[in-house]
């Protein structure tokens, strides 16, 4: 399947490599970097490129593409699944996934690699597993380690993957035994010129950080669970339960996780927390163009409208933009043509406003397009469908765990025409 | 310091080492110095001597040898991790001379007590056979092996080799199928994408095409014209092979999945499989994963594009979640138009229009560019928008940066209906002043040239205009410049013959040869001189000849030859090792093949269904009326052989079970659906010769406008459930699917004329015997005429009787032999209308023997006058014999 990865920075160096079969050049990269140059924009590289002998399937995270080489038919979702869970593992492992990060740490990468495929078929990528296989770098532990000359290989074998439950690993144990769920509901939507709603969804997450000791069994329930229109469930949900009962029932990993993801369904009104007025003009002529932005709270439930972003990729033909925001600051980036003004909260007594003048390149005529402008907000305490969770239940284990319930709105793909 | 005695050195070294590798420098010269730390203690410096010799193995084979026995070594380890990995790293060495060393090695993992090493024994077997193909035969039977296996753990392994090894050998997966099936939810999800891909293929050539009557239904007209009789032979309701369900009904939950590529399997496998009705359950999911990864969203819009095509309906309710971002990277927003065209219809088309304008201002040049296509497309796919669409490209006309890409549309367009629009042919020859893209340009001139009778006055200024910049215009523009020259010296002579004879005169000193040629040839044809041929007289026809308007078409058209979600797909190319998604097949391969023994899938899985001899039956009865007979006792001969097999495999068992429960279950009553119009009250059961006959007893009435059905069911010790037809119907078991709790075979029945006195038994088998609770079993008939009549039956646990053939000699002896206190009597009425027909034999004798512990039952209805009858049991087992009577009584005097 996977033969062999690459890891190429955003200058083009391959800074790791690594096979499970036969050794593969490393020229076999300059097919894609031939697809790099082609493409203007770094996230516009085919995922797919073919050659002659091979097949490369990239993805980009964290400006480091991660480059599959494959040599016969396999679906490609299958290879661009598995280069993401070890994008997450990187990140898991080390914080980031960084250039520096791996070279860091290339001996824990390579033996992490090495644990996650088997002659390219997927092995082990549930990241409780491979934390026992290998545990992951600390500053103390490094430290001990060079000191003590100890490993950062786990001394016992992984039980985990014989286990009925391979997400958790046996024998776990706290002091203080805590559940916390948090709701995460993200708004995509996009709102033409004049204001109304072209698209509107949410689509929302559970995320969950359990630690408690043990074995425990564990039910969630929703007040109103008819709003979730489509999930997808980790693993570790039992499917039958929730298509009966509608209850989420599991055994969790211990650590953090992603309990559940779902979609709201569209039958719902969204309601949408802000709104824009916006006026940006290019006069005919003249080097010269309008900027003024406005933003305001609407739908909002009575909370605050927090750590609001918004950015705008400005045409081409804008050398420079003057403005003058009431709250706030702005940065306007000359080269990339990116304008973008930290708001912070939106206080509804004195709306926040961003206006001034833009100066366009002399001579040249007046740009046809309007820039469309992404918003970026979160809410706390509030999840825009609704949704609430009902209780949360332990059985299979004596004690009594802490729980917690966290609800949280966020602007996902916000984007307002202009 | 790989020679120093301390492990800090060591790994320290190690790992110096490991990321020389990395970066990809060759650290093949200290092969010797790392083999000699294989064997040591430490398992962080173990491991990177692991990972060190894989790479570099193969380089120098000599020096690989020396570390392999400790790998042989670590093979008979106790632990089974440590075997595993041994395993695993032998493997992986690409060292031809230790092939017959790996053999043994696999061979013996795969009868290993632990999953996980055999789980590693699958793995492995890819990589032996990529090492040396030779070894293909030993290795399917490895794979044979393990495909057998239950655990849920090897199954994805087992399955990724077989499709690496022997992707061909079909037959393998027969008797692994309903397991397959059945454990896939359980399975790790790479293991899923895997198992599911090969299902897919698997289930293509094993069962019917389900959308073949939906076909049908599209151009019946054309075949009651063209033969009737056939086609009414041919139009068989489609009843879905339970096998086929199965695997639909087991996949669908796992669209719910974090991952993406199970969810794409999932829905390739429903495209592929589903009839058209469920196929519409995978659009939300798909929908679902455009919130993924930019690299996601590529491969699922890429498929969901080939989807729209066929199946536009799907989904069109998530038109809005194509709607285009300006943050989308240019190649998902271009996929994202494909779909949004495809989508197109009457009923949205203003909508996705309007859309599309906002498009067109976006600052992604190439973007923009897909989109006046794309408006293109729609307005030749959709007839009521084609003059707004044009309207609106001919104002893009102004717009500087697409213009080129809207005149070519433009052409396009304008080709299928040129008549009404040569103002705006006039509006463009006015563009080709302006206009630098030499594919624009070409395509004016085109359009002049060929609709030069609409714009008569134009057509020539625009030559001379051509003819002037005629040596600096690219190759495409020129040949353009020869054509309009020659279709106007065809049709306006006069004014254009100079000006024709200019540019023609200019090509012949072209640098091109393609451009010479042309101009000779054109020359040649048009300007008549003294020695011209025929072909001049035909030069008016073959350049003005009406040309039929080019179809826009996706480019994902006909792309659904390749199994979806796969790269070939994605590529439109046949990658390596691709596996071609055969066709239908035209008539069902036998099915009983998946048939399994009973008594492994009981363990393997909770649930196991099973189907017995319902296929064969099938077909015979198709052919004709006079083999019906013959089949029939070919299936009875068939049932009663594999009833002892099967009897006597769980002979022990049962009777074992039913000790312990001290208590013998009673006889089930049997369940008569009686027929109004021929009032047949009593169904009589025999079997091959045996004369007997079990009493009857109507249990449920369900339907009473049913027609002509009749049908006997018999359940007992939820080992069997039979169903019986007598007489008038014959009922043809299509579908039958049980799960533990529900049983629902779909009969469907056919009217033969004369009734001959025919039985029919089929017989399935249930998996609950292990369940003491009866669950509530549903069994549901359904009719070719769409009568449908559910029957709920609550099976108790009970004894399963074998009829038997005594004579009555040997009934008496046995008789004799079961008094006392086996014996027991009971005194009844009969009706008037007396359940015996024959009313001249006083004595009705049945024999039996119950089925699991074969002890004999006898059974006697004495008749006297008046109704009056005395009934005797006699049976070793007292309770088997006091339910039968109450049974017995109770369908008597009912």
């Amino acid at each position: 399947m996977i033969h062999s990865l690459f890891l190429v920075n955003a200058s083009g160096d391959i800074f790791l490599e690594k096979h499970w079969k036969s050794v593969v050049s490393r020229s076999v990269c300059d097919y894609f970097f031939e697809a790099q140059e082609r493409a203007t924009e770094p996230e516009n590289v085919p995922p797919v490129i073919p050659t002659p002998h091979h097949y490369l399937i990239s993805v980009l995270r964290h400006r480091i593409y991660f480059v599959a080489v494959i040599q016969s038919e396999v679906p490609p979702l299958f290879v661009i699944e598995f280069l993401h869970r070890v994008v997450d593992t990187f990140q898991d492992y080390f914080g980031v996934c960084t250039e520096a990060a791996i070279k860091d740490n290339v001996v824990v990468v390579y033996e992490l690699l090495e644990e996650m495929l088997d002659n390219g078929f997927p092995l082990a990528t549930e990241s409780n597993i491979l934390k026992e296989l290998i545990k992951p770098p600390t500053i103390l532990r490094t430290m001990v380690n060079t000191i003590t000359g100890s490993t950062n290989v786990g001394e016992q074998l992984p039980t985990g993957q014989l286990s009925v439950v391979p997400w958790r690993r046996t024998g776990v144990k706290y002091t203080n035994n805590e559940a916390y769920f948090d709701v995460v509901e993200e708004i995509d939507a996009i709102i033409d010129k004049s204001g109304s709603t072209i698209t509107a969804e949410i689509q929302g997450v559970i995320d969950a950080c359990v630690k408690l000791t043990g074995m425990p069994d564990l039910t969630l329930s929703f007040m109103n669970p008819r709003l979730l229109d489509d999930v997808s469930f980790h693993p570790c949900v039992r499917f039958k339960r929730w298509e009966a009962e509608r209850i989420l029932s599991f055994i969790p990993p211990d650590g953090n996780f992603r309990l559940l993801s779902y979609h709201v369904s569209s039958q719902n009104l969204v309601a949408i927390p802000v709104y824009v007025k916006h006026n940006i003009t290019f006069r005919e002529g003249s080097s010269q163009g309008r900027f003024d932005l406005t933003l305001g709270p609407k739908q909002t439930m009575g909370k605050a409208v927090e750590s609001v972003l918004v950015s705008s990729q400005l045409p081409r033909g804008v050398l420079n933009a003057n403005l003058n925001p009431s709250q706030g600051t702005y940065t306007f980036d000359p080269v990339t043509k990116m304008l973008s003004w930290d708001v912070g909260k939106i206080n509804p007594q004195k709306l926040p406003s961003l206006k001034g003048t833009m100066s366009l390149q002399a001579g040249a005529s007046k740009p046809d397009e309007n820039p469309s402008i992404n918003i970026q907000f979160k809410i706390q305490q509030m999840a825009i469908s609704g949704l609430k969770v009902n209780r949360l239940d332990m059985y299979g284990e004596k004690y009594k765990p802490f729980k917690g319930i966290k609800y949280m709105t966020k602007a996902g793909k916000f984007q307002v025409r202009t | 310091m790989l020679d120093s005695n301390k492990d800090s050195l060591k790994l320290e070294a190690m790992k110096r080492i490991v990321a020389m590798i990395a970066r990809g420098k060759n650290a093949s010269d200290l092969f010797p110095a790392v083999v000699k730390n294989v064997a040591c203690k430490n398992i962080e410096v173990k491991k990177l001597v692991y990972v060190y010799l894989v790479r570099y193995a193969e380089e120098q084979q000599d020096l690989a040898l020396l570390s392999i026995s400790t790998f042989q070594r670590g093979l008979k380890d106790p632990n089974q991790l440590i075997r595993a990995s041994a395993l695993r790293v032998l493997s992986s060495i690409r060292v031809t001379i230790i092939v017959p060393i790996m053999m043994l090695a696999i061979k013996e993992a795969a009868s290993d007590m632990s999953p996980y090493v055999r789980k590693t024994a699958a793995h492995a077997i890819p990589k032996l056979y990529s090492l040396d193909p030779e070894q293909k035969d030993q290795l399917i039977e490895v794979i044979e092996k393990l495909l057998a296996d239950k655990t849920t753990l090897v199954a994805g392994s087992v399955v990724m080799a077989f499709e690496e090894v022997c992707p061909e050998r079909i037959d393998l997966i027969h008797k692994n199928y309903r397991k397959l099936c059945n454990l896939l939810i359980d399975v790790e999800e790479w293991g899923q994408v895997v198992i599911i891909n090969m299902l897919t293929r698997y289930a293509r050539t094993q069962f019917l095409n389900p959308n073949i009557n939906v076909n049908e239904d599209e151009d019946e007209e054309e075949k009651e014209k063209n033969a009737e009789a056939p086609a009414m032979a041919k139009r068989k309701p489609y009843v879905m092979d339970p096998d086929h369900r199965l695997l639909l009904r087991n996949t669908k939950p796992l669209l719910q999945s974090r991952n993406a590529a199970v969810v794409m399997a999932v829905a390739q496998l429903y495209f592929h499989l589903a009839p058209k009705a469920e196929v519409g359950v995978i659009a939300k999911a798909l929908v679902r994963l455009l919130r993924s990864h930019s690299e996601v969203q590529y491969v699922v819009l890429q498929n969901v594009a080939t989807m729209t095509i066929k199946r536009r309906g799907m989904f069109e309710p998530y038109l809005k979640s194509f709607y285009i971002r300006s943050t989308d990277p240019t190649q998902i927003k271009v996929l994202k138009l494909e779909v949004l065209t495809n989508l197109a219809n009457e009923t949205n088309i203003s909508t996705i229009l309007r859309e599309f304008q906002t498009y067109i201002k976006s600052m992604d040049k190439d973007f923009v560019a897909a989109t006046i296509q794309a408006i293109g497309r729609c307005a030749t796919n959709i007839g009521e928008v084609r003059d707004t669409c044009l309207n609106g490209l001919v104002q893009l006309l102004s717009n500087r940066d697409v213009v080129a890409e809207s005149v070519v549309v433009i052409k396009k367009l304008l080709q299928m209906q040129p008549e009404k629009h040569s103002d705006i042919i006039k509006h463009m020859a006015k563009l080709t002043d302006n206009i630098q893209v030499p594919m624009a340009r070409a395509s004016i001139l085109w359009l002049i040239g060929e609709y030069c009778e609409h714009v008569p006055k134009i057509a020539p200024d625009v030559l001379r205009k051509m003819a002037k910049s005629f040596t600096n215009e690219e190759d495409i523009v020129k040949l353009q410049i020869i054509n309009l020259a020659a279709k106007l010296y065809l049709t306006n002579s006069k004014q254009t013959k100079l000006l024709t004879q200019y540019v023609l005169n200019l090509a012949k000193y072209d640098q091109n040869y393609d451009i010479r040629d042309r101009a000779r040839f054109i020359r040649q044809l048009i300007v008549p001189t003294e020695k011209s041929g025929a072909l001049s007289k035909y030069a008016k026809k073959l350049f003005l000849a009406l040309k039929p308007a080019p179809v826009l078409e996706s480019p994902f058209k006909d792309r659904d030859h390749f199994q979806l979600g796969s790269l070939s797909h994605l590529l439109n190319a046949k990658a390596g090792g691709y596996q071609e998604l055969p066709d239908w097949p035209e008539a069902a391969p036998d099915p009983s093949v998946r048939n399994v023994e009973v008594k492994d899938s009981v363990r393997a899985v909770g649930t196991v269904t099973f189907r017995d001899t319902g296929e064969e039956e099938r077909k015979p009865e198709r052919k004709s009326k006079q083999r019906k007979s013959d089949s029939e006792s070919e299936s009875d001969e068939e049932e009663s052989e594999s009833e002892s097999s099967q009897s006597e495999s769980e002979d022990s068992e049962s009777e074992a079970e039913i000790k312990k429960k001290k208590k013998v279950l009673i006889l089930r009553p049997y369940l008569n659906i009686k027929t109004t119009k021929h009032s047949c009250q009593f169904s009589f059961i025999s079997f091959q010769a045996a004369e007997s006959k079990p009493p009857t007893k109507p249990v449920k009435k369900e339907n009473k406008k049913e027609k002509k059905e009749m049908s006997l069911l018999d359940l007992d010790d939820c080992e069997y459930f039979r169903l019986c037809t007598l007489s008038a119907v014959k009922v043809n078991i299509k579908v039958i699917t049980f799960t533990s709790a529900y049983l629902c075979p779909v009969c469907s029945t056919e009217e033969t004329k004369k009734p001959p006195i025919l039985l029919q038994v089929q017989k399935f088998r249930c998996p609950f015997r292990k369940i003491i609770r009866i669950p509530e079993m549903s069994l549901s008939l359904f009719s070719t005429h769409t009568k449908k009549f559910f029957v709920s039956i609550q099976p108790p646990v009970g004894e399963l009787m074998r009829p038997i053939f005594l004579t009555e000699n040997e009934f008496k002896k046995e008789q004799g032999q079961l008094m006392g206190m086996n014996e027991i009597t009971e005194k009844l009425t009969l009706d008037a209308n007396p359940p015996v027909p024959p009313p001249d034999h006083p004595i009705h004798r049945f024999a039996g023997r119950t089925v699991t512990s074969s002890s004999l039952v006898l059974v006697t209805v004495a008749t006297k006058e008046e109704g009056a009858a005395q009934l005797t049991v006699n049976c070793e087992k007292m309770l088997i014999g006091t339910m039968l009577v109450k049974d017995i009584l109770l369908a008597l005097t009912q």
